[in-house]
């Protein structure tokens, strides 16, 4: 129990990360899209994240609360070093999320202002995620090679968070817009490999721990289908984009489904490389958990609550699955 | 240029941004309820007005809901940001119950909003009233738990403390601790009477303007008859608080009626200029015997003085102000409510005056939660959990120039969403009722917002 209750925060921590990079991934991409589309489009585009976007957000909270839950120690110390960072990311979705409700609530002639917030709001929340992350992977130390490799995540996410956009919207749009979701995905899809190619190469230069996990035998030979497989997925998602024929059809959901392979591949690859580190190279899991008894406590409703919550998530994109028309509350 | 130390300013952004959170869930935890209420005298009497109020008021119940979201989002970061020492001392007690608040509410309410927003189509009524039930339960949850945690810090049972760090002994006491009770059913009546102010408020603003129609009229009732039953409720409920107080806090409650020394019948202070320096009340009126009357229900009761506490006590105007707005704005909203109900009883439609009272009252249910939570917040200082750790003891040593450069960030962009939060709904309240532009035809020119159709 000492040793698996920490094991297990870590890994449900992980995958809350992972749904939410994916899930909020791609309504921030959207944003980081609107202000491509006529402004038909953007109602459109905004109605296909509507119903969800809400949800999606939850999961970083989610996230952050079992840091807080299960490593109280580095909840801490992860957030006072990131304090710039994450409350910039704050701003910026609190500007995404109010703009969301504002634009057709407000004046007519306010609309322009809080499409254009919605935008504001998604690039900056989304590059200061992508600072934050890199100031993780590097431990927290503000050195200037590590500040730079923070910069190139910040730079990077914006186009995963563009291409899981994209992919979105050829599931949810159709005609015109879906045409124009196609052609932004080839624009970001190029950007996207180089800043991931980028990202792989300098992770194991600005951290030794991390590169002495990866460059020994036998664990390299363990770990080579991870990039092997990333680059895989990621040439058939170029192949892909050059058949719009398939992407016309109801198959243009394996877009999304090789983007969010390209991510959980990233994230095994994180986790493996940050274990059994909460934060690199400072505190391990065991040392910032929180007692047995908290975990416990806390672990029952886990075991309870997430399967529902998986289940009703479902249950709700189910509702709402098929092309996005205009919202309406009537 | 600023002389401000970083503790005071990380207090001043905490403060600033729970205050502009807790406006938000105040009003969705009550105003989910409401139309829930709605829908189903819809659902039973299928009268198109209960639908019409249904469809206003949800959309107004979205944005705020968004608001609350957002604001929240910023509180689960700020414990690590701000106070990571809380975290680290208090971590097994408060870490858990927050989970739950996560798992149990967050995502139940944030899911079946899609559904009660824009599921109207997509699925049949009764799931439809089933999605509302879930997000009023999930609000309703999400308070649970957070208060839960609150009122232990306020009133902390059930722990030990082993090398400074705070060890649970018995979950069941510390969820249910002394001051929870109180305070969960204070809060929620208070989000109730917030949400009936505003939908009486926005009514009568929408009769005055004169772009009303019969589902106005209806929500006007609901919100007089909602706030004329509970407003008497909560001053019941305020002064069992208040009690349980005096046997937890009692120096919370010398500040708030500003006893300085230990006294038998001790007067109640009705207004006066505490002055800290001094110790004593400037220009005081007073009613002889009263606070020992209401807070020992005896004439001559022990009331203990803030100069005989041997802790530290917390700072006594603010406390003092802010407990007398919270007991005028329910007097006023006793008074209110009660006349509506007067005049709806006398079968009078409600004149002009009155209608102008309660748009001005549209968010008095604010004014009242805030300076409520100030006396609660402030009136437990210099502790963060009462007795037995200090807020000083947990606070991040960030330099002072960086929090205050944040916390102005933080409250441009506040003013900024309440204003336009104000103005759209003002916006929204001015447009013709519903049933108001079926009758004239306007039906496609004025409701074919693009997007969301409105």
């Amino acid at each position: 129990m000492e040793y698996w209750l920490p094991v297990f925060f870590y890994g449900a921590m992980g995958l809350a990360m992972l749904i939410y990079v994916v899930l909020d991934g791609y309504d921030l991409g959207v944003g980081l899209l609107l202000p491509a589309g006529t402004d038909e489009e953007k109602d459109t585009m905004i109605a296909s994240i509507g119903p969800f976007w809400d949800a999606n957000e939850t999961w970083i909270v989610l996230g952050v609360g079992i840091l807080l839950i299960a490593f109280p120690k580095a909840h801490g110390m992860i957030l006072t070093s990131l304090y710039l960072p994450v409350t910039i990311m704050l701003l910026g979705l609190i500007l995404r999320g109010v703009s969301f409700d504002f634009r057709v609530k407000a004046q007519d002639s306010h609309k322009a202002m809080w499409n254009k917030l919605f935008f504001v709001g998604s690039l900056v929340a989304t590059t200061s995620q992508g600072w934050m992350l890199g100031s993780f992977v590097t431990g927290l130390q503000n050195s200037t090679t590590n500040l730079l490799f923070s910069v190139l995540i910040a730079i990077t996410l914006p186009t995963l968070y563009i291409m899981l956009g994209t992919a979105w919207l050829m599931i949810k749009t159709e005609n015109e817009l879906l045409l124009k979701s196609i052609k932004w995905a080839k624009r970001a899809i190029l950007p996207m490999g180089v800043g991931l190619l980028l990202i792989s190469i300098a992770t194991p230069m600005v951290s030794h721990d991390i590169a002495a996990k990866w460059f020994t035998l036998p664990n390299i030979i363990a770990l080579l289908p991870i990039p092997f497989a990333c680059a895989i997925f990621y040439i058939t998602i170029i192949w892909l984009l050059s058949r719009e024929d398939i992407l016309k059809t109801n198959y243009n959901w394996i877009v999304f489904a090789m983007l969010i392979a390209i991510c959980l591949l990233a994230a095994v690859g994180l986790a493996y490389s940050i274990f059994p580190d909460v934060v690199i190279g400072k505190i391990t899991i065991w040392q910032a958990a929180s007692s047995i008894g908290s975990l416990k406590f806390i672990l029952v409703g886990t075991l309870i609550a997430l399967p529902a919550i998986v289940v009703y998530t479902i249950f709700i994109y189910r509702i709402f699955r098929g092309k996005a028309t205009t919202l309406s509350y009537e | 240029m600023f002389d401000v130390d970083p503790f005071t300013l990380s207090r001043i952004q905490f403060a600033l941004n729970i205050s502009f959170h807790i406006l938000f869930p105040t009003i969705t935890i009550g105003l989910c309820w409401i139309l829930l209420l709605f829908r189903t005298i819809y659902t039973y009497t299928e009268n198109k007005d209960w639908e019409y109020a249904y469809f206003f008021w949800i959309k107004i119940f979205a944005l705020t809901f968004a608001l609350g979201v957002v604001s929240g989002i910023t509180m689960s970061f700020q414990f690590g940001t701000n106070w990571p020492g809380y975290m680290e001392k208090v971590g097994d007690i408060a870490g858990p119950l927050l989970g739950y608040e996560v798992l149990t509410a967050f995502f139940l309410e944030a899911s079946f909003l899609g559904i009660m927003l824009f599921g109207k189509n997509r699925v049949s009524n009764r799931i439809h009233l089933v999605s509302c039930w879930m997000v009023a339960i999930g609000t309703t949850l999400s308070a649970f738990w957070i208060l839960s945690l609150n009122s232990w810090m306020q009133t902390p049972t059930g722990y030990a403390l082993e090398d400074g760090v705070f060890v649970v002994k018995d979950w069941w006491s510390i969820i249910f601790n002394p001051s929870f009770p109180y305070r969960f059913s204070h809060m929620l009546i208070a989000s109730i009477l917030t949400s009936a102010f505003l939908i009486m408020g926005v009514s009568a603003w929408r009769m005055i303007k004169k772009v009303d129609g019969p589902e106005t009229r209806n929500v006007m009732y609901t919100g007089i008859i909602i706030a004329a039953i509970f407003t008497p409720i909560q001053i019941f409920v305020g002064d069992l608080h208040g009690l349980n107080t005096l046997e937890h806090q009692p120096a919370k409650v010398a500040a708030i009626e500003a006893i300085w020394d230990t006294e038998e019948g001790a007067p109640l202070t009705l207004f006066g200029f505490p002055d800290e320096t001094e110790k004593k009340t400037h220009f005081a009126i007073k009613i002889p015997k009263l606070a020992s009357l209401i807070l020992t229900h005896e004439l001559n009761g022990e009331l203990k003085g803030i100069n005989d506490f041997k802790d530290e006590t917390p700072p006594v105007s603010p406390v003092f102000w802010a407990f007398r707005i919270m007991v005028g704005v329910g007097t006023l909203m006793l008074i209110v409510s009660w006349w509506g109900v007067f005049t709806i009883w006398r079968k009078k439609s409600i004149g002009k005056p009155l209608l102008t009272i309660m748009s001005v009252m549209t968010f008095s249910g604010w004014v009242a939660v805030l300076s409520g939570w100030y006396v609660t917040e402030i009136g437990r200082q210099p502790y963060i959990v009462y007795g037995a750790l200090t807020t000083a003891d947990v606070v991040a040593d960030h330099p002072a120039g960086m929090l205050l450069s944040t916390l102005i960030a933080y409250a441009l962009i506040y003013i900024f969403l309440l204003i336009s939060y104000i103005m759209t709904i003002r916006y929204m309240a001015t447009k013709l009722a519903r049933s108001q532009t079926m009758i004239h035809g306007y039906h496609n020119k004025s409701t074919q917002l693009t997007g969301e159709k409105a």
